[in-house]
C-alpha cells in the first residue's frame, strides 16, 4: 500500500496507533438466506419475481387499451378532474415500471449470490516512475517543439489564439440592438409612434390621447370610477385599428413591448385625500394614473388596497402610496412609481397630458 | 447438522466457469472484442463492487431522473414549437379558443390536450425535473455530512456543485418555455435581475431578448440552450462523474472487515446491475405515478403571457424559492451617483447572495483541507455527529436556506395564515442573520453531545431496562457490553489532531513567512476540533472493563454481550432446532 492511504491501525501515527482500542474483527462470516437454504422459500420468490414481472406485462397491456379507449381533449370525463386520458396511461405505465423495477430488485435480493466482495483500493495517483517517465516526455516535446526558446513564435500564436477567441464574441453584437434611449420613452410619447400610428392618428382629429380599458379599448369618463376603484389602462393606440384592413395598427411583439412599458393603473379617491402637490396637479377630480410597471423588477402591480390607496406588487410586496407620488412604503422597491400627468379631453374622456417625465419599470445603470 | 450447504455454490455463476465453445452469442462477443478490445476492460470492471448503503441512493435518484428527463423531453420535442409567433388558438381547450397567443404557448396547449400520453409526458419531465434538481441537493448533503468529498474526491465535489448549477439553470430555462404567463414573469423578473448589472445590465437585457423586454427571440434560444447546449454540459459531466467514482472506487461506512484500504459489498454483475437497474425503473414508476396523479403547471390555467397582467401569488418552481426570498426581503438599497444608477436592492440578493451562500457551500472542503493540513486519501465515510463543526455548518446552512424559501413565500404565509406581511418581512430580515448561528451552536453541542454517548456505549455498554437495587436501597439502571462488531464500528474513526504553530519567530527573532496564515489555521484548528470528544483509548477501554467487570460480580444473569434477542424467538432455526446463525 501507498502512504497516500492512511491505515487504519498502523501508519504514520504509530504512537496513536496503538491506542485503537478495539482491533477489527474481520468481515462477519456470511448468513444463508431463507431462499438459500430453503428449496420452497426459493420457488416462493422465484413466483414472486415471475409475478411482478406479469405484472409489468398487465400495465403494458392495459397502457395500450387506455391509449386506445380514452380521447383527450377538453372534455368532461375525467377522474379528479386529471383527465382519464393522463391517468389510466400514467397510472398503467406506473404498473409497468414498478412491476419490473421491484421484480429486478426482488431478484437481486432474493436469489442472485449474496456473498460480499472484497476489492483492494489503490492510489488514486500514478506511480513516481510514471510520474517522472511523463515529465521527461513532456520536457523532450517542449524541446523538440523549441516552444521555450522561440519566444517569437510562441507569443505571436498566444496573441493569434487571443484574438481568435475575440471572435466569437464579436459576432454576438448582432444578439440585438443597442438600448438606445428606447427604456426612456413609451407610446404614451406621441413622438415615438411609428408612421402607421401616426397615420391613423391624423383619422382621429384629437390632441391628446386617450387612457382607455385594457382588454376592452373603451374611453373612460370621470364619472366611470367609483371611490377607491382601480382600472388597469392602457394607451388608446393600442386598440387603433386600420380603417381599410380592419386589422389592428399595434399587435404580436410590438403590442407585448409597448404593454411592458405603457400599461398604467387608474385610482379614485378623495381630491382632500391627496398628499403631495406633483398628485394633487397631475390628478382629475381625484382620480390619478399611474404607471402599472414595478420599478423593483418589473412586475405588474395590482393589488389595490381600496381604503388606504396602497398599491402592492404581487411579486415581491412593494408597497407604494397613490396619494402620494407613489412613494415606496414597503418592500425591496427603491423608486416611486412613475406618474402619468391625466387630463381631460374635449368629449369629457380621460387622457394623458404628455408621458411619464422618467424611465418606468426596473432600474438600470444610465437610467441616472 | 441436517442441512447439506455444500452444494450451494459459493459463487453468483449458475454454473463452473469452464472455457466451453463459443455459441453463437459468443462469437458476436468475439468479432467485437478483435475490433474494440473490450474484454480487458470488461473483465476488470464488470465485478467491481459496490459498497450497500441507502444514502448511497441518493445520487442514483438524480441519475436516473436525468435519464427520465432525456426521455421524456425528446418526445415532448416532437410536438413543441420553440416560436414566439403569434397566431389565434384553435385546438381542443375551449376556454382558449380564439385568443391570440404565442406558437410556444399554443403548441404547449396542444401537446396537453391534443396528444394521447402528451400531459402526462409533460407532468413527468416537470417533476422528474423537480426530482432531479431535489435529489442532487440531498446527496450533495450526503456527501457534505459524511466527508465524501474528502481527498481524492474534491474534483467530483466541484463537478457535482457545477451539475447542481446547471441543473437548476436548465430547470428555469425548461419552464420558461411554455411562455404562459407565470413563466413570463419569472422572465420578466429575470429581465430586472439582468438590467440591474452596473455598466452593462441594459445592453445585456437587449442582445438576451434580441431587443426590448419580451421580444420574440427568447424563446428559440431558450429552446436550444435547454434541449441542447445545457443537457450536453450535463451529460459529459455526469459521465465524468461516474467515471470518477468508478477510478476512485466508492466510499464506504466504517465496520468489521471495511478498511480505509478496501471496498466491501455487491459485484456490478449482476447484484448492482440488477439492483441499479431496478432502481431505475422505480424511479420512472414513482415519477409516472406524480405525472398521472398530481397537477403540475397548468399553463393553460394561467393563460398566454401578457406584460400588463400578473396572478397573486405567484410563485417560481422551488429551487428558485431562495432568490425570490432574498430578492423580497432585501431593504431598498439604491445608488445615485454621477448621473448612473447602481440597484443593490436587486444585485446583492439577485447576482451575488446566493452565489456567495453558494460558494460557503463548495469551499467549506477546501477550507477544511487546509486548516487539517490532511494530504491523505480517505475513503471511509465519517458519520455527521464525529464532525460537529461541519455538520453544524450544514445545519446552519439548510437553516438558512429554509428561512429563504419561507420568505420567497411570505405573500402565501402572509394570506394563510393571516399574519402580516410586513412583520414577516421584517422578522426575516433579521432571522437570516441570527437563526443560523443558534442552529450552529446548538448542533454542534448536540454532535458532541452524540459523541459523548457513543463512547459511553463503548466504555460502559448499553442501558437494559434493568432497574437494580443495591444492599443499601440505592437504585441504579444495569449495563451490559455491546458487541465487539458494534463497539468496533463506534470506534473506527481517526482521532482529530489540532493544528499549532510551532513558533512566531526563527533563531534571529525575524518572523517567519506565512505565520499570519498560520496562526488563522491554528485559531480555526482549535475552533474546528478541539471541542470534539475523542475515540476512548486503549487504556481508557482496559480500565472501564476492569470496572464493569468489578460491578459485574455483584450482579447475576448475562456474562456475555447482549444480542437483544435473548427473550424473542428471532434467530432462524432449521428443521432440527438449530439456529441457521452457527451454520
Amino acid at each position: 500500500m501507498s502512504d497516500h492511504l492512511p491505515e487504519s491501525t498502523s501508519g504514520e501515527h504509530a504512537q496513536v496507533a496503538t491506542q485503537e482500542p478495539i482491533p477489527d474483527p474481520g468481515l462477519p462470516a456470511h448468513q444463508w438466506r431463507p431462499t438459500d437454504v430453503d428449496p420452497r422459500a426459493e420457488k416462493r420468490a422465484e413466483r414472486q419475481v415471475a409475478g411482478l414481472f406479469g405484472l409489468a406485462i398487465v400495465g403494458a397491456v392495459g397502457f395500450i387499451a387506455s391509449y386506445v379507449i380514452f380521447k383527450v381533449g377538453d372534455h368532461p370525463d375525467t377522474i379528479g378532474n386529471l383527465g382519464a386520458s393522463n391517468v389510466m396511461l400514467g397510472l398503467c405505465l406506473a404498473v409497468t415500471l414498478l412491476g419490473m423495477g421491484a421484480g429486478m430488485i426482488q431478484w437481486a435480493r432474493k436469489l442472485m449470490g449474496d456473498h460480499e466482495i472484497v476489492e483492494m483500493r489503490h492510489p488514486a495517483s500514478s506511480s513516481q516512475e510514471d510520474r517522472e517517465a511523463t515529465v521527461s516526455i513532456l520536457q523532450v516535446g517542449l524541446e523538440e517543439s523549441g516552444l521555450g526558446r522561440r519566444p517569437l513564435i510562441r507569443n505571436s500564436l498566444l496573441a493569434a489564439g487571443g484574438i481568435l477567441g475575440l471572435l466569437p464574441i464579436v459576432m454576438l453584437r448582432d444578439l440585438g440592438p443597442l438600448p438606445g434611449d428606447k427604456l426612456d420613452h413609451t407610446i404614451w410619447d406621441l413622438d415615438t409612434w411609428t408612421p402607421e400610428m401616426q397615420a391613423w392618428w391624423q383619422t382621429q382629429d384629437r390632441t391628446l390621447q386617450r387612457v382607455v380599458r385594457d382588454v376592452v379599448g373603451t374611453p373612460i369618463k370621470v364619472t366611470d370610477l367609483e371611490l377607491g376603484d382601480l382600472v388597469n389602462a392602457e394607451p388608446e393606440v393600442m386598440f387603433a385599428v386600420d380603417a381599410e384592413t380592419k386589422q389592428p395598427i399595434v399587435e404580436g411583439t410590438d403590442l407585448l413591448v409597448d404593454k411592458s412599458k405603457a400599461a398604467v393603473i387608474l385610482h379614485r379617491m378623495l381630491p382632500s385625500e391627496i398628499v403631495s402637490e406633483q398628485t394633487r396637479n397631475w390628478s382629475v377630480e381625484g382620480i390619478v394614473c399611474y404607471s402599472k410597471i414595478c420599478t423593483h423588477v418589473g412586475c405588474p402591480i395590482s393589488l389595490n388596497e381600496r381604503t388606504t390607496h396602497h398599491l402592492l406588487c404581487p411579486c415581491h410586496q412593494s408597497t407604494f402610496d397613490l396619494t402620494d407620488s407613489g412613494r415606496v412604503l414597503f418592500g425591496p422597491a427603491a423608486r416611486a412609481l412613475p406618474q402619468l400627468e391625466l387630463t381631460v379631453d374635449d368629449e369629457g374622456y380621460l387622457a394623458a397630458k404628455r408621458d411619464f417625465t422618467q424611465p418606468v419599470g426596473p432600474s438600470f445603470w444610465e437610467r441616472g | 447438522m441436517s442441512l447439506d450447504t455444500s452444494k450451494i455454490a459459493d459463487t453468483n455463476s449458475g454454473t463452473a466457469a469452464t472455457a466451453k465453445k463459443p455459441g453463437k452469442a459468443g462469437a458476436v462477443a468475439g468479432w467485437a472484442d478483435d475490433r474494440l478490445g473490450l474484454a480487458t476492460l470488461m473483465r476488470k470492471n464488470l465485478r467491481k463492487v459496490f459498497p450497500d448503503h441507502w444514502s448511497f441512493m441518493l445520487g442514483e435518484i438524480a441519475l436516473w431522473s436525468f435519464v427520465i428527463l432525456l426521455l421524456t423531453g425528446t418526445f415532448l420535442t416532437l410536438w413543441f414549437t420553440p416560436s414566439m409567433s403569434e397566431s389565434v388558438y384553435e385546438g381542443s381547450y375551449s376556454q382558449l379558443r380564439g385568443v391570440p397567443m404565442s406558437d410556444a404557448y399554443a403548441s404547449t396547449l396542444h401537446i396537453s390536450f391534443d396528444v394521447r400520453g402528451g400531459l402526462l409526458m409533460r407532468q413527468m419531465h416537470h417533476w422528474s425535473a423537480n426530482l432531479f434538481i431535489a435529489a442532487m441537493f440531498v446527496h450533495m448533503m450526503r456527501t457534505f455530512l459524511t466527508g465524501a468529498f474528502r481527498k481524492p474526491r474534491e474534483l467530483n465535489w466541484v463537478i457535482g456543485a457545477t451539475l447542481l448549477l446547471l441543473g437548476i439553470l436548465e430547470g428555469f430555462a425548461g419552464y420558461s418555455l411554455p411562455d404562459d404567463l407565470l413563466s413570463g414573469t419569472g422572465l420578466r423578473i429575470a429581465d430586472g435581475l439582468i438590467k440591474a448589472t452596473p455598466v452593462v445590465g441594459s445592453y445585456m437585457s437587449f442582445f438576451l431578448f434580441g431587443g426590448e423586454f419580451p421580444g420574440d427571440v427568447l424563446i428559440p434560444r431558450l429552446y436550444i440552450l435547454h434541449v441542447l447546449l445545457i443537457p450536453g454540459l450535463l451529460l459529459a459531466l455526469i459521465g465524468a462523474h461516474m467515471l470518477l467514482l468508478v477510478f476512485h472506487k466508492h466510499t464506504q461506512w466504517p465496520g468489521p472487515g471495511r478498511t480505509e484500504q478496501n471496498v466491501v459489498g455487491y459485484p456490478m454483475l449482476p447484484v448492482y446491475a440488477a439492483k441499479a437497474g431496478g432502481f431505475f425503473f422505480m424511479v420512472f414508476g414513482v415519477t409516472a405515478l406524480m405525472g398521472a396523479l398530481l397537477s403540475i403547471n397548468p399553463v393553460w390555467k394561467y393563460g398566454p403571457y401578457d406584460p400588463s397582467q400578473v396572478t397573486a401569488g405567484s410563485q417560481p418552481d422551488w429551487y428558485m424559492g431562495i432568490a425570490e426570498g432574498l430578492l423580497r426581503i432585501m431593504p431598498n438599497w439604491e445608488t445615485h451617483i454621477w448621473g448612473h444608477t447602481i440597484s443593490w436592492n436587486v444585485m446583492i440578493p439577485g447576482q451575488i447572495a446566493p452565489f456567495l451562500l453558494f460558494g460557503m457551500v463548495i469551499g467549506w472542503p477546501f477550507l477544511e483541507q487546509w486548516v487539517t493540513g490532511d494530504r491523505r486519501e480517505h475513503h471511509l465515510l465519517q458519520r455527521p455527529r464525529n464532525a460537529p463543526t461541519r455538520t453544524a455548518f450544514m445545519a446552519a446552512m439548510v437553516t438558512e436556506y429554509g428561512l429563504l424559501w419561507a420568505a420567497g413565500g411570505n405573500d402565501i404565509l402572509a394570506t394563510h395564515f393571516h399574519w402580516s406581511l410586513n412583520s414577516i418581512t421584517y422578522f426575516m430580515r433579521t432571522a437570516i442573520f441570527v437563526v443560523p448561528p443558534i442552529v450552529f451552536y446548538v448542533t454542534r453541542r448536540w454532535c458532541i453531545g452524540l459523541q459523548r454517548a457513543d463512547n459511553n456505549r463503548v466504555l460502559h455498554g448499553y442501558e437494559t431496562g434493568i432497574i437494580m437495587r443495591s444492599p443499601d436501597g440505592g437504585y441504579s439502571e444495569r449495563h451490559l457490553p455491546i458487541g465487539e462488531a458494534s463497539a468496533y464500528t463506534l470506534t473506527a474513526r481517526q482521532r482529530d489532531e489540532i493544528h499549532e504553530v510551532d513558533s512566531d519567530v526563527d533563531e534571529n527573532g525575524v518572523v517567519a513567512p506565512g505565520t499570519r496564515a498560520e496562526r488563522i489555521r491554528a485559531k480555526l484548528s482549535k475552533g474546528m476540533f478541539a471541542d470534539n470528544v475523542q475515540k476512548p483509548t486503549a487504556e481508557e477501554l482496559e480500565e472501564a472493563r476492569h470496572h464493569a467487570e468489578h460491578t459485574h460480580e455483584l450482579e447475576s444473569g448475562l456474562d456475555h454481550p447482549a444480542s437483544g434477542h435473548e427473550f424473542d424467538d428471532h434467530a432462524l432455526r432449521d428443521a432440527d432446532d438449530v439456529p441457521l446463525r452457527q451454520h
